[in-house]
């Protein structure tokens, strides 16, 4: 029997808001209306326990009963669900076999305390009035996402809230041997393997010799295996540019830099989860960043929410298992203010997708107790149908624990999370482009996380590894277990019995169980003497652990199912027998134009524009929403200054107060740029994500690097060779600035195919940068200080202006993109380290978006205090000496520096050989109590005289959807 | 018993969610306790090792995953086994700190406001802010001390808030003014300019009528607040110290409710 317990409010002016949200963002998205619409939330309930013992049950646990009430009804009795007349009813709830982490908790409180309840899932309840026709468009989008979720029209008329249908095993054979070229290529998309043709042929040869047809799970552990996710076959392959030809690109471009380099700081690079550098004298600290973004196109929350979840797991599967201690997030979407009647079909409107991603990071980082501390907001048209999301996750881990080994006979053991069907096919989809029915076509690839389970998880790693209940550890991702149990066997073999892995429901089927992509799962080498401790401890905080196996087998990867053998593969072949990838680069030239600047443009007018643009506007309604302070080590917070609303360069952690050492965490991104250069846009990338480490402290000679490739499709020469350009740019800039990359990830086939017609997303590379400050006592943060204060620019002013938020504004044409000096770069990275170090610098602001002028406004404004300067003593090439170029330029390796003036000139003698040039001063409110911006221009008039009241109002304006939205 | 020292022993309890235990319970030892950190199932396992403990707090997080309303599942499974034992410890003397979620446990669970003594049924609650989202934010709250050992010689304190759901609401009207006759709404969030307790967003995270940041029980001795005195602990912590000079930083002022704890105890 089902029960639905509808939880209502009392009526003391205590219902949440979430209903006006709903009716508004209808309003938004342009469905016509009026609509009226009230959300209440519940639980459906199966179970024999009585409908009085439920009402006492929900008094207890169910719901709040000092402001709310509960309305029980049995489904498929006569009684209906309550409404008003002229209301329609829409009930939305998670399809079956979706996480549902709320019922999961209803279910254990209620078995805990005794009920018979066999399965919990939430519902949410709609009473709507509004235009019939529009109701379900309404409803798709707006109340319900189609991935995960279904809307009922009316009574809910569901019998059971279990998948159910028990699998009766059969074990399916692929004939593929003497097969042509076209069966070949059906069987590889029909079965959404993601295999090419070249590698189906070497799978074809290889069973020929065999002498047998694959069965399908050896197919799909070979896809799997092989997919652009997993094994990253472009940027690991042969690239064919004119004049060179790399043979593993990565290896020669940027693993190239690393090893060259052989830092004595670095502990562990691009071997394992995340890479790993020295911190202090008795921790190392790591630091990966992935994206998930094909799911997030699909579903924005759950995409989100598992790409948070999934980085965290890296952390912990790096080395012996690393303390996450903070999360970093960046997205790519198209403006919000995109026209809601121009989305092409299937495709989620822009403020929808941002709203979901940036909820999915909060309730899973938040959750799992991990600040987030840094992040980025990019927007662009052409991320439209494929935004990207980028996660990533910082760890602390003891030294000397950055090693593992598999040994012969450790048990292969599953914990955490049950194995469903979801997240199935998640590598070989995110190695494809999207196109308007992967909605459906895809679902299956979309997850959701339940953060408790993780953080259980986590709870009960740190206790295991300090143990020594483990001798190795890695984390179930794309490809779940094949990949996870794959990768750790891949030296000695492994034997799996695939019927031990506890399901969520009935009816997988072996392959399903090996491929699943089902969230919270870790795989550990457990040496068998040790499971009865592992396995107690676990079960004392209610966390599953489960052997499935042992490692060793003659190098062999065997899986049965209930004794029958359902894969025997070599290792050797899976891991190293992929055919490798030729790809061809062939660049093209983007011709530049000048631009033209109008004689009479009103300057003021334009810093207030770019305020508002979204790529530079106020991201604190982000921001807040996540906990950036747990864990208490957050001492350079996102946001700073006198009412903690000024963006900061980069956050400072301080995980240990047993040491002065601290932890700067900074990221770069530009992503207008690579439309016009890309290795210049690269190059702008890494010199944003190093200085705003620099700018907050941290030693240049200390800053590890990672990068993140989001491309459209690598099999077009001119955007393999974009990427080829970028990979090229890492490469010259680490060497130079002795920065090393120590991990990275790549997400191809960022496409949308629509009507016959591919879109590509820009060209994006985005660099996170993990920097360490000697002392945390000396960090500096970007907000003016002192009225009497100098203010100085440290960094030389170019004439190009491309890919600038100004060219975006004012300019039709591609202009030149400036470029970093590599050697110059350095020397003013040092010099401004030094001026910290020594203690002369009061406040310091690196030049980005927007130019000088967005820099000065913001540091006034976290100061709360005014600023006059002139533009005259800004050291500039020729060509870039016009106001525009010095103000809203966005030439790097350029600071804004404020100083006490007894020290300026200690800093004149240590910057001596640098270029810079004194701006002007900090100044206090004017009489009235108005902070003012004042900017003199080459000839001498005021070009800027902005009140710092109107600056906020302005910056802040655009993406402040607190309350309002 | 080698055991020697007169450190009084503070036990910080971990649900599954729990996220705040080891920065509260490295607060506790800042402040002159010693500090346990134990999951809540060894608790439920042997209820008599609260005896060894004269402080028991519920720390921040999501206990549960919170997802039935902040603090319910937690303070259900209290009620299943547990609500005898920790009315007993609070009878004797003991004393109860719940800091944000630990705080929506204290409420759900009935502890707070009206104590262990009146049969711990829930009358008040904490509900979704009026923003209708999760923030985090420094916040200023004004002190009224009144019975809380916690609170005594405070008059002003700042400190980050960072929850969802911390909306202090009572069945009536009538019973909000009943707490703050009896002296039991010690922390209220107060506009910075002007220093007058306050129900405006921002300055009140959370929209809480009466601008109730925390209570205390009518002995004074079981305290819950929304924000998180156990992120002030260093000067460092403080989101403008780089604005003070280098050799007068800001003072931790989240410490003193543990060294006032401790003080108590002493």
């Amino acid at each position: 029997m089902i029960r639905h317990l509808e939880i209502v409010p009392r009526q003391v002016g205590q219902s949440h808001s979430a209903s006006d949200r709903r009716s508004q963002e209808a309003e938004e998205l342009g469905i016509p209306g009026p609509w009226k619409i009230r959300e209440t939330r519940g639980l459906l309930i199966e179970g024999t326990l009585s409908e009085p013992e439920l009402a006492e049950a929900a008094r207890k646990a169910l719901l709040d009963p000092v402001i709310e009430t509960g309305e029980i009804r049995t489904l498929g009795s006569s009684a209906e669900t309550s409404s008003a007349s002229g209301e329609h009813i829409v009930h939305v709830l998670p399809k079956p076999g979706v996480t549902d982490p709320p019922g999961e908790t209803a279910a254990g409180i209620l078995q805990a305390m005794g009920y018979a309840v066999e399965k919990v899932r939430t519902v949410r309840t709609y009473r709507i009035q509004g235009p019939s026709a529009f109701l379900p468009d309404l409803v798709r989008r707006t109340l319900a996402n189609e991935a995960v979720e279904m809307a009922v029209f009316g009574d809910l008329t569901i019998d059971h809230l279990q998948p159910h249908g028990a699998y009766k095993f059969q074990r399916i054979t692929v004939p593929i041997r003497g097969l042509g070229d076209d069966a070949l290529v059906k069987i590889s998309r029909e079965g959404q393997l993601s295999l090419s043709l070249a590698e189906m042929k070497t799978i074809q040869a290889h069973f020929e010799k065999l002498g047998r047809d694959p069965i399908d799970c050896e197919l799909e552990t070979i896809a799997q295996t092989w997919s652009e996710h997993c094994s990253h076959k472009t940027l690991k392959g042969e690239v064919r540019k004119p004049g060179r030809t790399y043979r593993n690109l990565l290896k020669e471009t940027i693993f190239q830099a690393t090893s060259q380099l052989d830092a004595d700081w670095v502990v562990s690079v691009f071997a394992d989860n995340a890479g790993v550098v020295q911190f202090d004298d008795t921790h190392d600290v790591c630091f990966k960043v992935e994206t998930h973004n094909h799911p997030s196109a699909i579903d924005p929350y759950g995409g989100a929410n598992t790409g948070i979840g999934g980085v965290i797991r890296d952390p912990l599967g790096t080395g012996l298992g690393a303390k996450p201690i903070a999360n970093t997030d960046v997205f790519c979407v198209a403006p919000p203010t995109f026209p809601p009647d121009c989305m092409p079909p299937g495709v989620i409107h822009p403020k929808r997708v941002l709203k979901g991603v940036v909820a999915g990071v909060r309730d899973y980082g938040n959750r799992m107790g991990i600040p987030t501390v840094n992040g980025a907001v990019a927007f662009h048209p052409d991320y439209l149908a494929n935004p990207l999301v980028f996660c990533g996750t910082i760890g602390l881990i003891p030294r000397g624990m950055s090693d593992k080994s598999v040994a012969e006979g450790d048990l292969i053991v599953a914990v955490g999370g049950r194995t469903g069907r979801d997240g199935i096919h998640g590598a070989t989809f995110s190695s494809i482009e999207l196109t308007s029915e992967s909605e459906t076509v895809s679902s299956g690839a979309v997850q959701i996380g339940n953060a408790i389970t993780e953080k259980m998880v986590m709870d009960i790693l740190m206790q295991a590894r300090d143990r020594g209940l483990y001798r190795a550890i890695t984390d179930c991702g794309a490809g779940g277990f094949s990949s996870a149990v794959g990768e750790m066997g891949a030296e000695i073999g492994a034997k799996v019995d695939l019927e031990n892995a506890p399901l969520k429901y009935e009816g997988l089927s072996y392959t399903e169980i090996w491929i699943s992509e089902a969230q919270e799962r870790m795989v550990l080498a457990v040496p068998p003497e040790k499971w009865p401790d592992l396995d107690a401890l676990c079960r004392g905080e209610g966390v599953e652990a489960t052997v499935l196996g042992t490692f060793g087998n003659a190098g062999r990867l065997v899986l049965r199912y209930h004794g029958e053998i359902v894969c025997d593969l070599d290792m050797h072949f899976l891991h190293d027998g992929r055919p490798k990838v030729i790809r061809t680069a062939e660049a093209v030239v983007t011709k530049t134009f000048e631009p033209e600047f109008s004689a009479t443009a009103d300057l003021q007018a334009t810093l207030m524009e770019l305020l508002a643009d979204e790529n530079v506007a106020s991201k604190e309604w982000i921001v807040r929403q996540y906990d950036h302070e747990v864990q208490a080590a957050t001492v350079v917070k996102p946001l700073v200054g006198v009412h903690a609303d000024a963006p900061s360069d980069a956050s400072v952690l301080w995980p240990s107060t047993a040491s002065n050492r601290a932890i700067a965490v900074a990221c770069g991104l530009q992503i207008h740029a690579g439309a016009i250069d890309c290795y210049r846009m690269a190059a702008l990338a890494i010199d944003e994500a190093v200085r705003n480490c620099v700018a907050v402290g941290a030693d240049p000679a200390r800053i590890a690097l990672l990068d993140n490739f989001c491309w459209g499709n690598p099999e077009r020469p001119e955007t393999l060779a974009g990427l080829v350009q970028a990979a090229e740019a890492c490469h010259d800039l680490s060497l130079a600035w002795k920065t090393p990359f120590i991990s990275g990830k790549d997400s191809l086939y960022n496409e949308f195919l629509h009507d016959g017609q591919s879109r590509s997303i820009p060209p994006t590379l985005l660099i996170s940068a993990l920097g360490q400050l000697e002392d945390v006592h000396t960090a500096v943060t970007m907000d003016l200080k002192s009225p009497g204060n100098e203010l100085w620019i440290l960094g030389e002013t170019q004439a190009a202006m491309g890919g600038s938020v100004w060219s975006v504004h004012f300019l039709n044409k591609p202009a030149e993109v400036p470029v970093v000096h590599p050697e110059q770069a350095r020397r003013i990275f040092q010099g401004l380290h030094e001026a910290i170090r020594r203690g002369l610098v009061r406040s310091c602001h690196d030049v980005s978006e927007g130019g000088l002028a967005v820099a000065l406004a913001e540091m006034a404004m976290g100061g709360r205090l005014g600023a006059q300067v002139s533009l005259r003593d800004i050291p500039a090439e020729a060509e870039a000496a016009i106001d525009p170029i010095l103000l809203f330029g966005e030439s790097p390796s350029r600071f804004v520096v404020e100083v006490e003036p007894l020290h300026a000139a200690e800093l004149a003698d240590l910057w001596g050989e640098l270029p810079m040039g004194k701006l002007g001063e900090v100044v206090d409110a004017n009489a009235s109590g108005e902070c003012r911006l004042t900017v003199t221009g080459l000839d001498k008039t005021v070009v800027v005289d902005a009140a710092v009241s109107d600056i906020e109002a302005t910056w802040k304006r655009p993406l402040d959807w607190t309350l309002s939205s | 018993m080698a055991h020697t020292s007169t450190k009084p022993k503070a036990l910080v309890l971990r649900a599954p969610g729990t996220n705040c235990d080891q920065e509260t319970a490295q607060a506790w030892r800042l402040a002159g306790a010693d500090a346990d950190i134990h999951h809540f199932n060894r608790l439920l396992e042997n209820p008599s090792m609260l005896a060894d403990y004269r402080v028991l707090t519920f720390p921040g997080g999501f206990s549960y995953g919170d997802d039935l309303g902040a603090g319910r599942v937690w303070s259900a499974r209290i009620h299943l086994k547990l609500a005898d034992t920790i009315r007993d410890f609070v009878e004797k003397g003991g004393l109860v700190l719940g800091i944000c979620n630990g705080f929506q446990v204290l409420v759900a669970s009935g502890l707070l406001p009206d104590g262990a003594r009146a049969g711990m049924t829930p009358t008040a609650s904490l509900s979704y802010n009026v923003s209708g989202q999760f923030e985090a934010r420094w916040v200023d709250m004004a002190v009224a001390p009144g019975k809380c050992v916690f609170l005594q010689g405070i008059d002003r304190i700042a400190m980050p808030a960072a929850h969802g759901e911390g909306r202090f609401l009572t069945s009536t009207p009538a019973e909000l003014q009943a707490l703050e006759s009896a002296g039991q709404v010690v922390l209220r969030y107060v506009d910075p300019a002007t220093g007058k307790p306050t129900e405006a967003y921002p300055a009140n995270p959370n929209g809480s009528p009466g601008a109730v940041a925390g209570v205390c029980d009518p002995t004074g001795r079981v305290f819950g607040l929304m924000p998180h005195p156990e992120r002030f602990t260093s000067p460092l912590h403080h989101p403008n110290w780089t604005r003070f000079p280098k050799d007068a930083p800001p003072s931790a002022d989240g410490l003193k409710i543990f060294t006032n704890a401790v003080s108590a105890l002493a």
